[in-house]
């Protein structure tokens, strides 16, 4: 093992070369607008207030390979990245990411609550630190969904109704919540379902009745751009991303809040970093996740911050002007059916349900 | 030639041994060769051969079990799975010793996933129990048996202990099988539940495709390598100049092109839609399919196809042809008795060339393939970057290019590798 | 050989004319009638448009005027493979990937002739060449001389009563070349073919053929048999090109019965067979073979006119010596003298007078 480790170490030189000097920070996300979100409202604040240079690596997707690959190696080159709830959790799980002590090493809100009790639930994994609530919803597009535009998520089921093709996420994710809702399935009894064989079956039975008419998508952009071709009828993707669409490219779409996925994403700091390195990015998060800095990030992107005490800061769209609070996936207005997702089960059967899932789509 | 019979002794001027005079004289053009080969077979080896090698490895390698359970691996020896009756108490103390070990370290999970790959529910038992395990005291706390089944029902199951001590071994066949559509289970190896069998269909679908689109780069390229070939020279490199266009974009951009033309929505169902060839509410599904991936794959494969064959039949002299038609062949004849089976050496290179791409190829399969027009290496990318199950993506990987080999020894056995000429 | 060209000519070109690019002709007004079983060779320099011709004749060109004739019929619209013209190729063109039996076959499968049949055939025409024990062997597993006579065997197989050959001998040694000049001949003879013959090398087409026409230019310059060719060649392109030959320039003074009286530039006179010269005053170009010269005056006419010389150069050449001269400000003029134990040495520096046969001094065209 010491041999293919020398060997991977060797590789990973190659990209680790030219890198990350003492002041350099590379932090890793998933690019494009939400990027450029946190380039607006973190890193150049930062680097303005420090002069701490921050490289961008837009990696964030392959961020569990990648980190897995890294400490295997032994050389680790990313100093914070940006993941979802439920690849911080795997990458916790696997001593990938070091364990966070929220109330000690971040910010208090204004009014002195402490960061742990600001963040709540969101704090789903003890390596996590929360930045933003995102959901998983649907949009459609006005001008081919007939004259009764859909309200309900059982509309992606509803072949009838609403003919043609819809976009749904090449993973179980939402997908098969969304397929046990449709099919009678009462929603507080969803994942008891879900968790037997028969259920995850269940699930797969209802997505098949659509199968035909799905296009699969993997990049959060994909769904925005097969709506604006008019290639198919409805899809799912990110709320933000909607938005955007929407709000900023008056596209003819519009979108669901039912049955939303709501989600978390955050930073995690990768476990076995020099230690001048981790105090850096220590520095660096306890800046960019106080109530000021989330509430700012909202200015660019529509995701909700994920501190309690941001909520109230949040204004309006940077460019727009608009006002960015009622199109939160957290604004009550939007908020009257919603998933949280179950990080537990998911953590739980993720293997069992995506290696079915990848199995199911490949017939 | 007298001088040379001159020299004919086995001894040369200075009573060396010829032979050894000579040696002495290569050895040396030898290490100059070598050193001018040396960076580049450095590069090769560090960049290539040793992570494919190391990657392989993985494929076999199941160290994992026994470096998280080791005391319990020891004690299931002596546990006779096929008796149906649970394991003692001793294999229950020593799996929660190991086990509170392994929480602490982080490593349940991981053991939880790796044999999550044979028996579904192993992940999600071991995350479970790690949990409630980690809580307590492997020296006071037992006995565990029931302890343990209590905290979760799936270890009074002997299944799941003979799950345990078949996958205990330091290498494992189970990638391999597992590459088949087959999986090792207490029984002995069975072939996967129906539900989960798809790799075998996969690397038969990635072969039939792959075999499609060297037929259809035969079909469209050789007529253009013909004319190539046989336009002056300067025509001919305006052609060539479009034959190799393709290379001076990316390839991500070129996909998406094809992406563009192919959908529903897009240029050619635009185009039929207008000429009235299809009606608008039937408009063709030509993208998200096998006919997307191996439109856009031929096209993006076709220059090589066409630049092997260029080359063979650049040096086809017209004499050949002039002569069968003076010998009384048609047009047809001359090219199909005389001409073909001449260029035939550069439709070999070039469907070699191809074939080899193709069978390997992920990105355009990935963008316009859908779920029935993906290849086996999207599986492998999958399984690399999102299962995490690196072992199953290097058993696929070791089989593909085993795949790739044995076609290339049939092919050899077939046609002669000395018949394919590459320029 | 007797030739009646005038009527029913087994190949006739008439007034064929041929151009690439619209601009300029390659082949300037073609004529030519060839009786059957003549063996013609086309001789030139390269450009000069023989191996057009014979690409015409064989139809892989079209001619852009005029009519090519086979045995009678207009031959410009048939495609070659329904002429039944047998070819050898300048690089043989065997196919690489046939046996020599198979390549044999080729031209009877495609004339759908019966496998017994061809098998025979194949045979013979293997035996005719002498390469009767090859028929399994591929072409590159011959050498030089035996691909050429496949070459051969091949063109003959299925029996064309008119073969062409685009020089087919020059990628083989001398010796070789010289053998396989007379089986070629040989063969066609035995056989009773026609055999239109392409070559720049003027000897194979003096010791081969029936008749040779030579081109220069586009043109027939002229069409003779070989001897005629060599000893009265009609101007001095001819002259020049078939043979060694001295040439010295002068005016002709007075031309009757049929002689001219040459003035030389350097003053000397001489006599002449007036060819293409018509009037006094017309500038010409005297040609004389080499073996025509002589130095022996006791063999030459008393009343013939003689020039001053001063030998440059000996070369003993075994069979003849070969001696160079400075005559009338030439010093390149070559006298041959057959090696006989009479025969005199010339010595370099040695001053002789030299004359010839009136007959054998053409006044050419300057």
């Amino acid at each position: 093992m010491k041999f293919t480790k020398t060997l991977l170490a060797t590789t990973a030189l190659t990209v680790a070369a030219g890198a990350a000097t003492a002041q350099d920070m590379t932090v890793v996300s998933w690019g494009g607008a939400y990027s450029k979100s946190q380039l607006k409202a973190y890193h150049e604040p930062y680097s303005a207030k420090t002069g701490i240079n921050i490289i961008n690596d837009d990696s964030s997707a392959e961020a569990v390979a990648k980190l897995r690959a890294m400490n295997e190696a032994g050389n680790i080159t990313w100093d914070l990245v940006d993941v979802e709830a439920a690849d911080a959790i795997r990458l916790c799980d696997e001593g990938l990411a070091i364990e966070i002590d929220h109330d000690a090493m971040l910010a208090a809100a204004p009014d002195g609550t402490g960061a742990s009790a600001d963040f709540g639930s969101s704090i789903v994994s003890s390596c996590f630190i929360p930045q933003i609530v995102f959901s998983t919803t649907v949009g459609y597009r006005t001008d081919m969904v007939g004259a009764e535009a859909p309200t309900s998520i059982c509309a992606l089921f509803d072949l009838d109704k609403y003919p043609g093709k819809r976009s749904l996420n090449k993973r179980p994710l939402a997908n098969v919540e969304w397929a046990l809702l449709c099919d009678g399935v009462a929603k507080e009894d969803i994942y008891d379902v879900l968790a037997t064989p028969e259920g995850q079956d269940r699930a797969l039975a209802k997505l098949d009745t659509i199968k035909d008419q799905v296009v699969w998508w993997t990049a959060g952009a994909d769904t925005p751009q097969l709506l604006a071709d008019g290639e198919v009828v409805m899809g799912s993707t990110y709320n933000g991303r909607l938005f955007s669409a929407i709000a900023e490219q008056n596209q003819p779409i519009g979108m669901l809040w039912d049955a939303q996925m709501l989600d978390f994403d955050g930073w995690i700091v990768p476990a076995g970093l020099p230690e001048d390195r981790q105090k850096m990015v220590m520095d660096y998060l306890f800046f960019a996740t106080d109530t000021q800095r989330l509430a700012d990030q909202a200015a660019y992107i529509s995701y909700g911050p994920a501190r309690e005490s941001s909520a109230p800061l949040v204004g309006n769209h940077a460019d727009l002007g608009i006002a960015m609070a009622p199109h939160m996936p957290t604004d009550p207005a939007n908020a009257t059916n919603v998933f949280v997702t179950q990080y537990e089960f998911w953590a739980d059967y993720r293997d069992d349900i995506d290696a079915k899932f990848q199995a199911w789509l490949a017939k | 030639m007298t001088d040379t019979s001159a020299h004919q002794p086995m001894i040369d001027a200075t009573g060396v041994p010829l032979k050894k005079s000579l040696a002495r004289s290569l050895r040396r053009e030898k290490i100059r060769a070598l050193l001018l080969v040396s960076p580049l077979l450095l590069f090769v080896l560090l960049t290539f051969i040793f992570p494919i090698g190391s990657m392989l490895f993985r494929s076999v390698e199941n160290d994992i079990v026994s470096n998280v359970l080791p005391r319990t691996v020891v004690e299931l020896q002596n546990w006779d799975a096929k008796s149906g009756e649970l394991p003692d108490e001793a294999v229950f103390a020593a799996f929660v010793a190991d086990f509170v070990v392994a929480v602490e370290e982080k490593n349940h999970t991981r053991l939880g996933s790796r044999l999550n790959y044979e028996s579904s529910g192993m992940s999600s038992l071991f995350r479970k129990s790690g949990r409630k395990v980690a809580e307590w005291n492997p020296e006071t706390d037992g006995p565990f048996k029931d302890k343990l089944i209590a905290a979760d029902k799936n270890w009074g199951n002997v299944e799941t202990w003979a799950i345990i001590q078949t996958h205990s071994g330091k290498f494992t066949n189970g990638y391999f099988l597992n590459a088949v559509d087959m999986q090792r289970t207490p029984n002995g190896i069975e072939m996967q539940p129906e539900n989960k069998q798809i790799l075998i269909k996969l690397f038969l679908r990635t072969v039939k495709m792959s075999l499609i689109i060297t037929g259809m780069c035969i079909l469209l390229g050789y007529p253009v390598a013909w004319i190539l070939a046989n336009l002056p020279n300067r025509s001919a490199n305006m052609l060539m100049i479009l034959v190799l266009l393709p290379f001076w974009t990316s390839l991500l951009v070129r996909t998406s092109a094809w992406k563009v033309m192919l959908q529903n929505q897009g240029v050619i169902n635009d185009v039929l839609v207008w000429l009235g060839m299809v009606a608008d509410d039937a408009r063709l599904e030509i993208i998200n399919n096998q006919f997307g991936t191996i439109v856009a794959m031929t096209h993006i494969l076709l220059p090589f196809m066409i630049l092997p064959m260029y080359s063979v039949m650049q040096t086809i002299p017209p004499s050949y042809l002039r002569a069968a038609k003076s010998l009384g062949a048609t047009n047809w004849t001359a090219f199909w008795r005389v001409y073909f089976p001449q260029s035939v050496p550069g439709i070999g290179a070039g469907s070699i060339l191809v074939f080899i791409l193709a069978i390997g190829y992920y990105i355009t399969p990935e963008i316009v393939g859908g779920t029935d027009g993906v290849f086996i290496s999207n599986r492998i990318a999958y399984h690399i970057s999102s299962s995490l199950n690196w072992g199953l993506a290097a058993a696929l990987g070791a089989i593909l290019l085993a795949v790739v080999l044995v076609l290339y020894w049939a092919y050899d056995k077939i046609v002669g590798i000395d018949n394919v000429k590459l320029g | 050989m007797a030739l009646d060209t005038s009527k029913d000519a087994f190949v006739k070109f008439d007034r064929v004319q041929k151009s690439y690019d619209g601009e300029t002709l390659v082949v300037k007004d073609l004529n030519l009638e060839m009786p059957k079983g003549e063996f013609l060779t086309m001789l030139g320099p390269s450009g000069s448009g023989k191996t057009t011709c014979l690409m015409m004749l064989a139809g892989f060109e079209t001619a852009t005027h005029g009519d090519i004739l086979l045995d009678g019929v207009s031959i410009n619209n048939i495609p070659p493979h329904k002429r039944g013209i047998g070819m050898v190729f300048q690089n043989y063109a065997l196919f690489p990937h046939m046996t020599i039996a198979e390549n044999l076959s080729f031209p009877l499968e495609v004339r759908k002739i019966g496998k017994s049949d061809r098998e025979a055939k194949v045979k013979r025409a293997l035996e005719m060449v002498e390469m009767g024990a090859f028929g399994g062997r591929r072409p590159a597993q011959l050498s030089g001389g035996q691909q050429q006579r496949v070459a051969l065997a091949r063109a003959l197989v299925f029996e064309p009563e008119l073969v062409l050959m685009d020089e087919p001998l020059g990628a083989l040694d001398k010796q070789l070349r010289e053998k396989m000049q007379f089986e070629i001949t040989d063969l066609a003879h035995r056989l009773g073919i026609t055999v239109v013959y392409v070559t720049h090398d003027q000897t194979e087409a003096l010791t081969m053929s029936d008749r040779v026409a030579v081109f220069n230019d586009g043109r027939i310059q002229q069409l003779a048999p070989p001897d005629q060719l060599y000893e009265e060649p009609e101007n001095s392109f001819v002259a020049q090109f078939i043979g060694e030959n001295n040439t010295l320039e002068g005016v002709i003074k007075e031309i009757k019965n049929g002689r001219a009286l040459v003035q030389l530039d350097s003053g000397d006179l001489i006599d002449c067979k007036p060819v293409n010269v018509s009037e006094p005053g017309q500038r010409t170009r005297v040609s004389i073979r080499p073996e025509r010269v002589e130095f022996h005056k006791d063999r030459l006419s008393p009343d013939a006119h003689l020039l001053k010389a001063t030998v440059k150069e000996f070369i003993y050449m075994g069979d003849i010596f070969r001696t160079r001269l400075s005559v009338a400000g030439n010093d390149d003029f070559i006298i041959k003298s057959r090696n006989a134990p009479d025969q005199v040495r010339l010595q370099p520096g040695q001053e002789i007078e030299i004359g010839w046969l009136a007959d054998d001094c053409r006044a050419l065209d300057a």
